[in-house]
Protein backbone atom coordinates (compact mmCIF):
# COMPACT_ATOMS: atom_id res chain seq x y z
CA UNK A 1 0.00 0.00 0.00
CA UNK A 2 2.79 2.34 0.81
CA UNK A 3 4.20 1.15 -2.06
CA UNK A 4 0.95 2.55 -4.55
CA UNK A 5 1.54 6.07 -2.54
CA UNK A 6 4.74 6.92 -2.92
CA UNK A 7 4.20 5.67 -7.03
CA UNK A 8 1.59 8.00 -7.17
CA UNK A 9 3.10 10.92 -5.47
CA UNK A 10 6.36 10.63 -7.41
CA UNK A 11 4.87 10.72 -10.95
CA UNK A 12 2.41 13.38 -9.89
CA UNK A 13 4.26 15.95 -8.24
CA UNK A 14 8.04 14.58 -7.82
CA UNK A 15 8.08 13.27 -11.64
CA UNK A 16 5.60 15.78 -12.65
CA UNK A 17 5.23 14.98 -16.40
CA UNK A 18 4.79 18.37 -17.64
CA UNK A 19 7.18 20.33 -15.64
CA UNK A 20 9.69 17.47 -15.01
CA UNK A 21 9.62 14.90 -17.55
CA UNK A 22 9.32 17.39 -20.27
CA UNK A 23 6.16 14.77 -21.86
CA UNK A 24 3.11 15.97 -22.91
CA UNK A 25 4.27 19.92 -23.60
CA UNK A 26 2.21 20.08 -26.96
CA UNK A 27 -1.33 20.63 -25.36
CA UNK A 28 0.44 22.20 -22.34
CA UNK A 29 1.27 25.27 -24.60
CA UNK A 30 -1.70 24.71 -27.06
CA UNK A 31 -4.66 24.40 -24.98
CA UNK A 32 -3.73 25.99 -21.40
CA UNK A 33 -5.37 29.14 -22.38
CA UNK A 34 -8.88 28.71 -21.00
CA UNK A 35 -9.31 26.89 -17.91
CA UNK A 36 -12.45 25.33 -19.04
CA UNK A 37 -10.62 23.74 -22.36
CA UNK A 38 -7.15 22.40 -19.95
CA UNK A 39 -9.71 20.47 -17.21
CA UNK A 40 -11.05 18.60 -20.00
CA UNK A 41 -8.12 17.66 -21.87
CA UNK A 42 -6.61 16.75 -18.65
CA UNK A 43 -8.92 14.34 -18.03
CA UNK A 44 -9.57 12.93 -21.61
CA UNK A 45 -5.49 12.29 -21.08
CA UNK A 46 -5.67 10.96 -17.47
CA UNK A 47 -8.66 8.49 -19.27
CA UNK A 48 -7.12 7.44 -21.81
CA UNK A 49 -3.57 6.83 -19.48
CA UNK A 50 -5.00 4.75 -17.07
CA UNK A 51 -6.61 2.66 -19.99
CA UNK A 52 -3.22 2.41 -22.21
CA UNK A 53 -1.12 1.32 -18.69
CA UNK A 54 -3.83 -1.07 -18.20
CA UNK A 55 -4.27 -2.89 -21.75
CA UNK A 56 -0.02 -2.35 -22.28
CA UNK A 57 1.03 -3.65 -19.19
CA UNK A 58 -1.31 -6.79 -19.79
CA UNK A 59 -0.21 -6.94 -22.97
CA UNK A 60 4.05 -6.83 -21.66
CA UNK A 61 3.23 -9.72 -18.44
CA UNK A 62 0.70 -12.29 -20.00
CA UNK A 63 2.19 -11.74 -23.82
CA UNK A 64 5.86 -10.07 -23.98
CA UNK A 65 7.72 -11.66 -20.90
CA UNK A 66 6.42 -16.00 -21.71
CA UNK A 67 7.35 -15.49 -25.67
CA UNK A 68 10.49 -13.24 -24.87
CA UNK A 69 9.15 -10.41 -27.26
CA UNK A 70 9.75 -7.20 -25.00
CA UNK A 71 11.48 -5.67 -28.17
CA UNK A 72 8.54 -5.65 -29.78
CA UNK A 73 7.41 -3.01 -27.19
CA UNK A 74 7.12 0.34 -29.12
CA UNK A 75 5.12 -0.79 -32.41
CA UNK A 76 2.81 -2.78 -30.16
CA UNK A 77 2.19 0.14 -27.60
CA UNK A 78 1.66 2.92 -29.70
CA UNK A 79 -0.88 0.76 -32.30
CA UNK A 80 -2.52 -0.16 -28.75
CA UNK A 81 -2.88 3.65 -27.91
CA UNK A 82 -4.42 4.89 -31.32
CA UNK A 83 -6.87 1.76 -31.30
CA UNK A 84 -7.68 2.70 -27.37
CA UNK A 85 -8.33 6.25 -28.54
CA UNK A 86 -10.75 5.63 -31.57
CA UNK A 87 -12.45 3.31 -29.22
CA UNK A 88 -12.70 5.87 -26.43
CA UNK A 89 -13.82 8.26 -29.35
CA UNK A 90 -16.60 5.87 -30.58
CA UNK A 91 -17.91 5.33 -27.25
CA UNK A 92 -18.19 9.17 -25.83
CA UNK A 93 -19.44 10.36 -29.61
CA UNK A 94 -22.47 7.79 -28.98
CA UNK A 95 -23.19 8.19 -25.56
CA UNK A 96 -22.73 11.58 -24.19
CA UNK A 97 -22.61 14.02 -27.57
CA UNK A 98 -21.72 17.06 -25.21
CA UNK A 99 -18.94 16.03 -23.86
CA UNK A 100 -17.95 15.13 -27.57
CA UNK A 101 -18.26 18.20 -28.66
CA UNK A 102 -16.77 19.64 -25.64
CA UNK A 103 -13.68 17.46 -26.21
CA UNK A 104 -13.75 18.45 -30.15
CA UNK A 105 -9.85 18.04 -32.20
CA UNK A 106 -8.27 17.16 -29.02
CA UNK A 107 -9.31 13.21 -28.23
CA UNK A 108 -7.79 11.99 -31.86
CA UNK A 109 -4.36 14.45 -31.17
CA UNK A 110 -3.79 12.46 -27.51
CA UNK A 111 -3.18 9.54 -29.60
CA UNK A 112 0.30 11.45 -29.85
CA UNK A 113 0.82 12.65 -27.31
CA UNK A 114 4.29 11.09 -25.68
CA UNK A 115 2.63 11.89 -22.18
CA UNK A 116 0.51 8.67 -22.59
CA UNK A 117 3.44 7.02 -24.38
CA UNK A 118 5.67 8.00 -22.08
CA UNK A 119 4.25 6.32 -18.81
CA UNK A 120 3.79 2.92 -20.88
CA UNK A 121 7.25 2.93 -21.45
CA UNK A 122 7.88 4.23 -17.71
CA UNK A 123 5.99 1.10 -16.50
CA UNK A 124 8.17 -1.35 -18.62
CA UNK A 125 11.47 0.44 -17.65
CA UNK A 126 10.22 0.26 -13.76
CA UNK A 127 8.89 -3.60 -14.32
CA UNK A 128 5.44 -2.04 -12.64
CA UNK A 129 2.92 -5.20 -11.43
CA UNK A 130 -0.55 -4.32 -13.39
CA UNK A 131 -1.76 -3.13 -10.46
CA UNK A 132 1.24 -0.06 -9.80
CA UNK A 133 1.10 0.46 -13.25
CA UNK A 134 -2.29 1.56 -13.06
CA UNK A 135 -1.75 3.78 -10.24
CA UNK A 136 1.45 5.41 -11.68
CA UNK A 137 -1.03 6.10 -14.74
CA UNK A 138 -3.53 7.75 -12.44
CA UNK A 139 -0.75 9.70 -10.52
CA UNK A 140 1.07 11.37 -13.81
CA UNK A 141 -2.62 11.95 -15.12
CA UNK A 142 -3.52 13.77 -11.54
CA UNK A 143 -0.20 15.13 -11.79
CA UNK A 144 -0.49 16.89 -15.89
CA UNK A 145 -4.33 17.97 -15.13
CA UNK A 146 -2.69 19.62 -12.14
CA UNK A 147 0.01 21.40 -14.03
CA UNK A 148 -2.39 22.22 -16.59
CA UNK A 149 -5.02 23.99 -15.03
CA UNK A 150 -2.34 26.31 -12.78
CA UNK A 151 -0.76 26.99 -15.82
CA UNK A 152 -4.57 28.21 -17.61
CA UNK A 153 -5.12 30.13 -14.44
CA UNK A 154 -1.66 31.66 -14.90
CA UNK A 155 -2.35 32.46 -18.85
CA UNK A 156 -5.59 34.03 -18.58
CA UNK A 157 -4.24 36.99 -16.77
CA UNK A 158 -0.82 36.57 -18.72
CA UNK A 159 -3.11 37.63 -21.57
CA UNK A 160 -3.95 41.18 -20.01
CA UNK A 161 0.08 41.78 -18.95
CA UNK A 162 2.03 44.72 -20.07
CA UNK A 163 5.00 42.71 -20.68
CA UNK A 164 7.98 43.63 -23.54
CA UNK A 165 6.42 43.02 -27.40
CA UNK A 166 8.97 40.42 -27.99
CA UNK A 167 8.28 38.24 -24.89
CA UNK A 168 3.80 38.06 -25.69
CA UNK A 169 2.47 34.81 -26.31
CA UNK A 170 4.63 31.61 -26.23
CA UNK A 171 8.48 33.28 -24.68
CA UNK A 172 6.42 34.63 -21.72
CA UNK A 173 4.66 30.85 -21.23
CA UNK A 174 8.08 29.29 -20.99
CA UNK A 175 9.40 31.30 -18.62
CA UNK A 176 6.21 31.32 -16.43
CA UNK A 177 6.48 27.66 -16.69
CA UNK A 178 10.68 27.56 -15.67
CA UNK A 179 9.06 29.18 -12.43
CA UNK A 180 6.73 26.84 -12.18
CA UNK A 181 9.03 23.99 -12.62
CA UNK A 182 11.48 25.21 -9.73
CA UNK A 183 8.42 25.25 -7.31
CA UNK A 184 7.68 21.63 -8.05
CA UNK A 185 11.18 21.01 -7.70
CA UNK A 186 11.10 22.64 -3.96
CA UNK A 187 8.05 20.82 -3.37
CA UNK A 188 9.99 17.15 -3.78
CA UNK A 189 12.47 18.10 -2.32
CA UNK A 190 11.20 18.74 0.95
CA UNK A 191 9.04 15.45 0.61
CA UNK B 1 13.47 0.71 -78.80
CA UNK B 2 17.16 1.93 -77.96
CA UNK B 3 15.67 5.22 -78.79
CA UNK B 4 13.34 5.09 -76.56
CA UNK B 5 14.98 4.21 -73.99
CA UNK B 6 17.81 6.72 -74.62
CA UNK B 7 14.99 9.42 -74.97
CA UNK B 8 13.58 8.29 -71.35
CA UNK B 9 16.84 8.70 -70.00
CA UNK B 10 17.44 12.06 -71.13
CA UNK B 11 13.70 12.72 -69.93
CA UNK B 12 14.94 11.48 -66.74
CA UNK B 13 18.38 13.58 -66.94
CA UNK B 14 16.57 17.05 -67.18
CA UNK B 15 14.07 15.93 -64.69
CA UNK B 16 17.24 15.32 -62.21
CA UNK B 17 18.49 18.51 -62.79
CA UNK B 18 15.08 20.48 -62.16
CA UNK B 19 14.76 18.70 -59.13
CA UNK B 20 18.33 19.40 -58.28
CA UNK B 21 17.71 22.92 -57.20
CA UNK B 22 14.52 22.49 -55.35
CA UNK B 23 16.68 19.83 -53.53
CA UNK B 24 18.85 22.37 -52.11
CA UNK B 25 15.55 24.77 -51.74
CA UNK B 26 14.11 21.86 -49.69
CA UNK B 27 17.35 21.04 -47.99
CA UNK B 28 17.56 24.75 -46.86
CA UNK B 29 14.27 25.66 -45.71
CA UNK B 30 13.95 23.07 -43.04
CA UNK B 31 17.35 24.65 -41.41
CA UNK B 32 16.32 28.41 -40.81
CA UNK B 33 13.31 29.47 -42.83
CA UNK B 34 11.02 26.67 -40.85
CA UNK B 35 13.30 25.74 -38.35
CA UNK B 36 11.22 22.58 -36.53
CA UNK B 37 12.23 24.37 -32.97
CA UNK B 38 12.16 28.18 -33.04
CA UNK B 39 9.34 28.37 -35.71
CA UNK B 40 7.69 25.43 -36.28
CA UNK B 41 7.68 24.95 -32.57
CA UNK B 42 7.18 21.17 -32.71
CA UNK B 43 8.65 18.27 -31.08
CA UNK B 44 9.44 20.29 -27.51
CA UNK B 45 9.43 17.07 -25.42
CA UNK B 46 12.53 15.37 -26.55
CA UNK B 47 14.29 19.12 -27.13
CA UNK B 48 13.70 20.23 -23.64
CA UNK B 49 14.41 16.89 -22.14
CA UNK B 50 17.93 15.73 -23.56
CA UNK B 51 19.27 19.57 -23.93
CA UNK B 52 21.09 19.24 -20.53
CA UNK B 53 24.17 17.91 -22.13
CA UNK B 54 25.87 18.64 -25.08
CA UNK B 55 26.88 14.14 -25.68
CA UNK B 56 22.68 14.17 -25.13
CA UNK B 57 21.60 16.60 -27.70
CA UNK B 58 23.79 15.24 -30.49
CA UNK B 59 22.79 11.55 -29.84
CA UNK B 60 19.16 12.85 -29.93
CA UNK B 61 19.89 14.76 -33.36
CA UNK B 62 21.48 11.47 -34.51
CA UNK B 63 18.92 9.42 -33.87
CA UNK B 64 15.98 12.22 -35.20
CA UNK B 65 18.02 12.54 -38.65
CA UNK B 66 17.86 8.34 -38.54
CA UNK B 67 14.72 8.20 -38.54
CA UNK B 68 13.05 10.96 -40.51
CA UNK B 69 15.23 10.18 -43.04
CA UNK B 70 13.88 6.56 -43.00
CA UNK B 71 10.70 7.18 -42.70
CA UNK B 72 10.35 9.81 -45.17
CA UNK B 73 11.88 7.45 -47.62
CA UNK B 74 9.89 4.74 -47.04
CA UNK B 75 6.42 6.93 -47.22
CA UNK B 76 7.03 8.86 -50.00
CA UNK B 77 7.80 4.94 -51.40
CA UNK B 78 4.27 4.09 -50.59
CA UNK B 79 2.59 6.61 -51.15
CA UNK B 80 0.75 6.14 -54.28
CA UNK B 81 -0.09 2.93 -52.31
CA UNK B 82 -1.33 3.85 -49.32
CA UNK B 83 -5.22 4.03 -49.23
CA UNK B 84 -5.98 7.54 -47.58
CA UNK B 85 -7.65 6.26 -44.89
CA UNK B 86 -5.74 4.72 -42.87
CA UNK B 87 -2.62 6.80 -44.08
CA UNK B 88 -1.62 7.89 -40.36
CA UNK B 89 -1.77 4.70 -39.08
CA UNK B 90 0.31 3.48 -41.75
CA UNK B 91 3.02 6.03 -40.75
CA UNK B 92 3.25 5.45 -37.29
CA UNK B 93 3.92 1.62 -38.12
CA UNK B 94 6.73 2.83 -40.46
CA UNK B 95 7.98 5.18 -38.01
CA UNK B 96 7.99 2.71 -34.94
CA UNK B 97 9.88 0.41 -37.02
CA UNK B 98 12.30 2.85 -37.41
CA UNK B 99 12.14 3.77 -33.83
CA UNK B 100 12.56 -0.12 -32.78
CA UNK B 101 15.98 -0.43 -35.33
CA UNK B 102 17.74 2.70 -33.80
CA UNK B 103 16.20 1.68 -29.83
CA UNK B 104 18.03 -1.41 -30.97
CA UNK B 105 21.22 -0.41 -32.33
CA UNK B 106 21.76 2.26 -29.64
CA UNK B 107 21.43 -0.70 -26.94
CA UNK B 108 23.93 -2.69 -28.49
CA UNK B 109 26.73 -0.24 -29.79
CA UNK B 110 26.22 2.84 -27.65
CA UNK B 111 25.41 1.70 -24.01
CA UNK B 112 26.26 5.01 -22.24
CA UNK B 113 24.04 7.32 -24.58
CA UNK B 114 21.14 4.53 -24.30
CA UNK B 115 20.89 4.68 -20.54
CA UNK B 116 21.23 8.63 -20.50
CA UNK B 117 18.65 8.83 -23.23
CA UNK B 118 16.65 6.64 -21.96
CA UNK B 119 12.46 6.73 -22.32
CA UNK B 120 13.37 9.87 -24.73
CA UNK B 121 14.47 7.61 -27.19
CA UNK B 122 11.78 5.66 -27.97
CA UNK B 123 9.69 8.85 -27.28
CA UNK B 124 10.64 9.63 -30.93
CA UNK B 125 7.50 7.81 -32.37
CA UNK B 126 5.27 10.75 -31.14
CA UNK B 127 8.03 13.66 -32.27
CA UNK B 128 5.15 15.69 -33.96
CA UNK B 129 8.26 17.14 -36.07
CA UNK B 130 8.38 13.53 -37.58
CA UNK B 131 4.76 12.67 -37.97
CA UNK B 132 4.41 16.24 -39.54
CA UNK B 133 7.16 15.96 -41.74
CA UNK B 134 5.38 12.40 -43.15
CA UNK B 135 1.58 14.14 -43.26
CA UNK B 136 2.95 17.36 -44.73
CA UNK B 137 5.56 16.44 -47.26
CA UNK B 138 6.71 13.29 -47.81
CA UNK B 139 2.99 11.78 -48.05
CA UNK B 140 3.20 14.69 -51.05
CA UNK B 141 6.00 14.92 -52.39
CA UNK B 142 8.65 12.20 -54.52
CA UNK B 143 11.88 10.08 -53.26
CA UNK B 144 14.12 12.82 -53.28
CA UNK B 145 12.73 15.81 -52.35
CA UNK B 146 11.18 13.70 -49.20
CA UNK B 147 15.48 13.19 -48.59
CA UNK B 148 16.51 16.82 -48.64
CA UNK B 149 13.08 17.51 -46.87
CA UNK B 150 14.24 15.02 -43.95
CA UNK B 151 18.08 15.98 -44.28
CA UNK B 152 17.00 19.82 -43.44
CA UNK B 153 14.46 19.58 -40.87
CA UNK B 154 16.56 17.06 -39.12
CA UNK B 155 19.72 20.01 -39.44
CA UNK B 156 17.76 22.88 -38.17
CA UNK B 157 16.56 20.28 -35.13
CA UNK B 158 20.21 19.26 -34.41
CA UNK B 159 21.32 22.96 -34.93
CA UNK B 160 18.50 24.11 -32.46
CA UNK B 161 19.35 21.52 -30.07
CA UNK B 162 22.51 22.38 -30.04
CA UNK B 163 22.58 26.31 -29.18
CA UNK B 164 20.16 25.00 -26.29
CA UNK B 165 22.48 22.55 -25.09
CA UNK B 166 25.46 24.56 -25.40
CA UNK B 167 23.78 27.89 -22.77
CA UNK B 168 22.68 25.03 -20.78
CA UNK B 169 25.95 22.86 -20.21
CA UNK B 170 28.31 26.20 -20.48
CA UNK B 171 26.26 27.74 -17.14
CA UNK B 172 25.27 25.14 -15.85
CA UNK B 173 28.52 23.36 -14.76
CA UNK B 174 31.00 25.94 -16.21
CA UNK B 175 32.84 23.27 -18.97
CA UNK B 176 31.86 22.06 -22.30
CA UNK B 177 32.78 18.67 -23.45
CA UNK B 178 32.31 16.59 -26.50
CA UNK B 179 32.63 12.64 -25.96
CA UNK B 180 34.45 12.82 -22.64
CA UNK B 181 36.76 15.10 -24.31
CA UNK B 182 36.93 18.62 -22.25
CA UNK B 183 36.88 21.87 -24.77
CA UNK B 184 35.97 24.38 -22.46
CA UNK B 185 36.43 25.38 -18.96
CA UNK B 186 35.46 28.64 -17.27
CA UNK B 187 37.13 30.05 -14.29
CA UNK B 188 35.05 30.65 -12.13
CA UNK B 189 31.64 29.35 -12.83
CA UNK B 190 33.25 26.04 -12.93
CA UNK B 191 33.79 26.39 -9.57
CA UNK B 192 29.92 28.05 -8.84
CA UNK B 193 28.23 26.76 -11.55
CA UNK B 194 24.61 27.96 -12.01
CA UNK B 195 22.71 24.81 -11.66
CA UNK B 196 19.03 26.05 -12.43
CA UNK B 197 20.60 25.61 -16.05
CA UNK B 198 20.93 22.06 -15.39
CA UNK B 199 18.03 21.89 -13.59
CA UNK B 200 14.33 21.10 -15.49
CA UNK B 201 13.17 24.91 -15.33
CA UNK B 202 16.60 25.91 -17.05
CA UNK B 203 15.08 24.18 -20.30
CA UNK B 204 12.13 26.66 -20.01
CA UNK B 205 14.21 29.19 -19.21
CA UNK B 206 16.89 29.41 -21.75
CA UNK B 207 14.17 28.05 -24.72
CA UNK B 208 12.00 31.23 -23.54
CA UNK B 209 14.76 33.86 -23.66
CA UNK B 210 15.76 32.47 -26.82
CA UNK B 211 12.56 32.74 -28.77
CA UNK B 212 12.10 36.58 -26.94
CA UNK B 213 15.54 37.58 -28.17
CA UNK B 214 14.92 36.15 -31.56
CA UNK B 215 11.65 37.85 -31.95
CA UNK B 216 13.26 41.20 -30.49
CA UNK B 217 15.81 41.13 -33.30
CA UNK B 218 13.71 40.53 -36.11
CA UNK B 219 14.82 37.03 -36.78
CA UNK B 220 11.76 35.68 -35.87
CA UNK B 221 8.53 37.37 -36.53
CA UNK B 222 6.22 37.44 -33.69
CA UNK B 223 2.31 36.55 -33.38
Amino acid sequence: MNNLFSIFFALAIANNFILVKFLGLCPFFGVSKKLSNAISMGAAVTFVMVLASFATSIIYHYIFVPYGIEFMNIVIYILVIASLVQIVELIIKRTNIRLYNALGIYLPLITTNCAVLGVTLINTQEQYTILESIVSAVGGGVGFTLVLIIMSGIRERLELCDCPKAMKGLPIAFITAAILSLSFIGISSLM
Amino acid sequence: MECKEESRSLASETKTRKSMSSFWKEFLKGIVVSNPVFILVLGLCPTLAVSSSLDNALGMSAGVIFVLLGSNIIIALIRNATPNLVRIPVFIVVIATFVTILTLSFEAYLPPLYESLGIYLPLIVVNCIILGRAEVFASKNPVLLSIADALGIGLGFTLALFIISFIRELFGTGTLSIFGRELLKLPVLSEHPLTIFILPSGAFLVIGFLLALFRWTGVIKGE
